[in-house]
């Protein structure tokens, strides 16, 4: 008994400085794909990429295990300032705001950005400069997405951004775009899935991919700056690379730069504060105001216009389902269950990308109709259950007096119906102003997106996320005062 | 007799029930007939077949236009009392607004809501919202006029005027029929009164002599409940 218990005790003091090693929690995106951090199609829990072995190999030098972290990419840096994860690394950009922002490594990777273009397009469009009215597509918050905002400017182009690297290049084939501008590494990819597609090599700009920790945790990043030289003197880090097919002759230039540079200060790692965002934040709001604002009118525009179609069509879905005949009933009834039981993100996705194949709806007019056919189901049934609360009486007394049954309609139970309706009309109006910002995912700029970008461009969202709802507020608010307004004037005495 | 109403062998069955059993009635200009049974006794499924609202299974009907005034109105609530009246004359008959307000002014006056012309109906009182129902169902100038429970809601001295008011209505030529709980009101105010009973009528005449002197089981029974009901009240 004695000696079992003193086996236990070995056993436990054995066990705790293997549980005294946390892991090493690394975030990183798996829907950014290979090269860089895929979910492995043999076994869909373990990770593979470029940044998972690298992950890895800092983790085994700190003698900790690798444990990672899904972070969507547009959210790893303030995911990092939360403490989300130890080290962050998912082909992120090096670039003067993540630095301030965040504590960022010295740079593993050199990377071109590239212009892809269709085949056909191959002599026409070389340079950005040859994009003149056109749209090029690359992924949000990205280098390429600041280069291609700055082109907008110089070279008169249009700067379309996406959440995903993947459509901008199907977006490309289906003609709805004219030229995508990423990373080299995207670019490749996308040539070996995609055929009919060509790259310039030329690149239009150089960045780095780094790695990124909290602002104050500058101990583990040296750490890791210290292991990264290491990984470039011993050539692990082209064994990596040249196992992705990755490796390219900018790389060992790249390496002995940073070897070079060991010793002095890595460029401007300091930690952000939070009152060095908010000044950031103060600094690049001239800047970022003009777009902002022009966000908030899309996003009124397609709410107006996606209501007003959701209320011609809702009347008409209401008008069918109150008088129309059993077969016209039937029909509508699916179409509002459906549209109400199913997320408006997959209806946008389907009108979009899944009906690309037989109408190619340009991204605003997708956007429209997509919330206008979802919010046309909601609508219909206001109006359905307004229509019904007209008591029957009155319509029976209508007929009575020999109105027809569209005078009837027009006449008593439609400026009543629309009586009732006008409150939860305008909640949904509100509440369409705000689903409005589902629409980003087809690279429609509107408010929430221009938000985004804005506060990731700058690392912080609290002057941004002040300033976006203050819009949201400044449309929505004279609604709903409006509405009362009405309501209190026509109020109709509830039966 | 010039009979304005006639109906004979009107037969009516929900399910396997049969609401209506065959049922006779006529009704002549300047006669105010009233309608009085239990609950259930099919009076109200009458009116609401002469008004066209109902279809009946099998009888003959020879009914000319009715208008008729509902136990709870029915105003359209998001028009003024003028408005209510003025509707049917402009949309229906296509008088010129001018001429259906004139002749809608006209008619309110008549029926003493002249001042509550512009008032919404959930602002009228219980009898005052009736005068208007009857003031928009006179509007379009049916020859018969259909009141179901016009007593329902009035106090002895509001009832006492609406007597009046049908009296008036019946001496200008035209036919009234209506359903009632209210004997003393019926024994008041009507010329005739029909006794229902099981989808049938049972007795009718004058409603001194059918009221005072009733001769069926049926309409001992239903003054009995009546009775009790003002005992109650």
């Amino acid at each position: 008994m004695i000696r079992l218990a003193l086996l236990a005790l070995l056993l436990l003091c054995t066990a705790v400085p293997a549980v005294a090693q946390p892991p090493l929690r690394w975030g990183g995106d798996s829907e950014g794909g290979a090269p860089f951090v895929e979910a492995d199609p043999a076994d869909p829990a373990k990770m593979i990429g470029f940044d998972v072995e690298i992950a890895e190999h800092i983790a085994a030098e700190l003698g900790r295990p690798a444990q990672f972290v899904q972070i969507a990419y547009s959210s790893l840096d303030q995911s990092a300032r939360r403490g989300d994860f130890d080290i962050g690394l998912s082909g992120i950009e090096d670039s003067p705001g993540r630095r301030a922002s965040v504590a960022a490594s010295v740079p593993y990777y050199e990377f071109r950005e590239v212009i892809t273009v269709r085949e056909g397009d191959r002599e026409r469009f070389r340079s950005l400069a040859d994009l003149r009215g056109r749209r090029v597509a690359t992924l949000g918050g990205t280098m390429a997405y600041d280069i291609l905002l700055e082109a907008e400017g110089e070279h008169g182009l249009t700067a379309v951004s996406y959440d995903d690297d993947v459509h901008p290049y199907s977006d490309l084939l289906l003609g709805r775009v004219d030229a995508v501008l990423l990373d080299h590494v995207l670019a490749e990819r996308a040539m070996r899935r995609n055929t009919g597609l060509v790259t310039h090599p030329e690149a239009v700009a150089v960045g780095h991919y780094i790695i990124i920790a909290a602002p104050e945790r500058t101990d583990l990043r040296d750490q890791v700056d210290a292991i990264l030289r290491a990984a470039m003197r011993d050539g692990t880090l082209e064994r990596i690379f040249r196992k992705w097919d990755c490796w390219t002759e900018d790389q060992p230039a790249l390496y002995a730069r940073v070897l070079a540079a060991e010793g002095s200060d890595a460029p401007g790692a300091t930690g952000g504060a939070p009152l060095g965002s908010v000044a950031r934040a103060w600094e690049a709001l001239p800047r970022y105001l003009p777009s902002l604002l022009s966000a908030a009118v899309l996003t009124l525009v397609l709410s107006c216009a996606a209501m007003l179609l959701a209320v011609v069509l809702g009347v008409f879905i209401a008008t069918g389902r109150v008088y129309g005949d059993p077969l016209t009933r039937a029909v509508l009834t699916v179409y509002v269950e459906v549209m109400r039981g199913t997320p408006v993100l997959l209806q946008l996705f389907v009108i979009y990308y899944g009906l690309a194949g037989m109408v190619r709806l340009p991204a605003f007019i997708a956007a429209l109709v997509g919330l206008g056919l979802n919010y046309a189901a909601y609508e219909s049934e206001i109006y359905r259950s307004a229509l019904e609360a007209v008591p029957r009486g009155q319509l029976e007394a209508a007929r009575i007096l020999g109105l027809t049954r569209l005078q009837t309609l027009r006449l008593v139970r439609a400026p009543q119906a629309f009586r009732l309706a006008l409150a939860p009309m305008t909640n949904d109006f509100v509440a369409l102003l705000k689903d409005s910002s589902l629409v980003s995912v087809l690279t429609v700029v509107e408010l929430t997106k221009q938000t985004q970008i804005f506060a990731t461009n700058i690392g912080s969202w609290l002057v941004p996320g002040l300033l976006c709802a203050a819009l949201y507020l400044a449309m929505s608010l004279p609604l709903s005062h409006l509405a009362r307004r009405l309501e209190d004037r026509w109020k109709v005495a509830t039966p | 007799m010039t009979t304005t109403l006639r109906v004979r062998g009107l037969r009516l069955w929900r399910g396997d029930r049969q609401i209506l059993a065959g049922i006779d009635l006529d009704a002549a200009p300047g006669e105010v007939v009233a309608l009085m049974g239990l609950s259930g006794s099919g009076k109200t499924t009458v009116l609401r077949i002469l008004a066209g609202l109902e279809r009946a299974d099998a009888g003959e009907i020879q009914v000319p236009k009715a208008g008729m005034v509902f136990q709870f109105h029915y105003l359209f609530e998001h028009l003024t009392a003028l408005e209510n009246v003025c509707l049917a004359p402009v949309h229906v008959q296509r008088q010129t607004r001018a001429q259906a307000q004139a002749r809608a002014e006209a008619l309110l006056g008549e029926l003493g809501v002249g001042h509550r012309a512009h008032a919404l109906p959930r602002e009228l009182s219980g009898g005052e919202a009736q005068r208007v129902a009857i003031a928009r169902a006179l509007a379009v100038d049916p020859p018969l006029l259909l009141l179901d429970e016009p007593t329902a809601s009035l106090d002895p001295a509001r009832r006492n005027d609406l007597g009046d008011v049908l009296k008036a209505l019946a001496a200008s030529g035209r036919t009234l029929l209506l359903t009632s709980h209210d004997d003393d009101f019926v024994r008041d105010f009507a010329s005739r009164v029909v006794i229902l009973a099981g989808g049938r009528v049972v007795e009718q005449g004058d409603p001194h002599q059918v009221l005072e002197h009733a001769q069926h089981e049926e309409t001992r029974e239903l003054l009995q409940v009546e009775r009790q009901r003002k005992l109650g009240r």
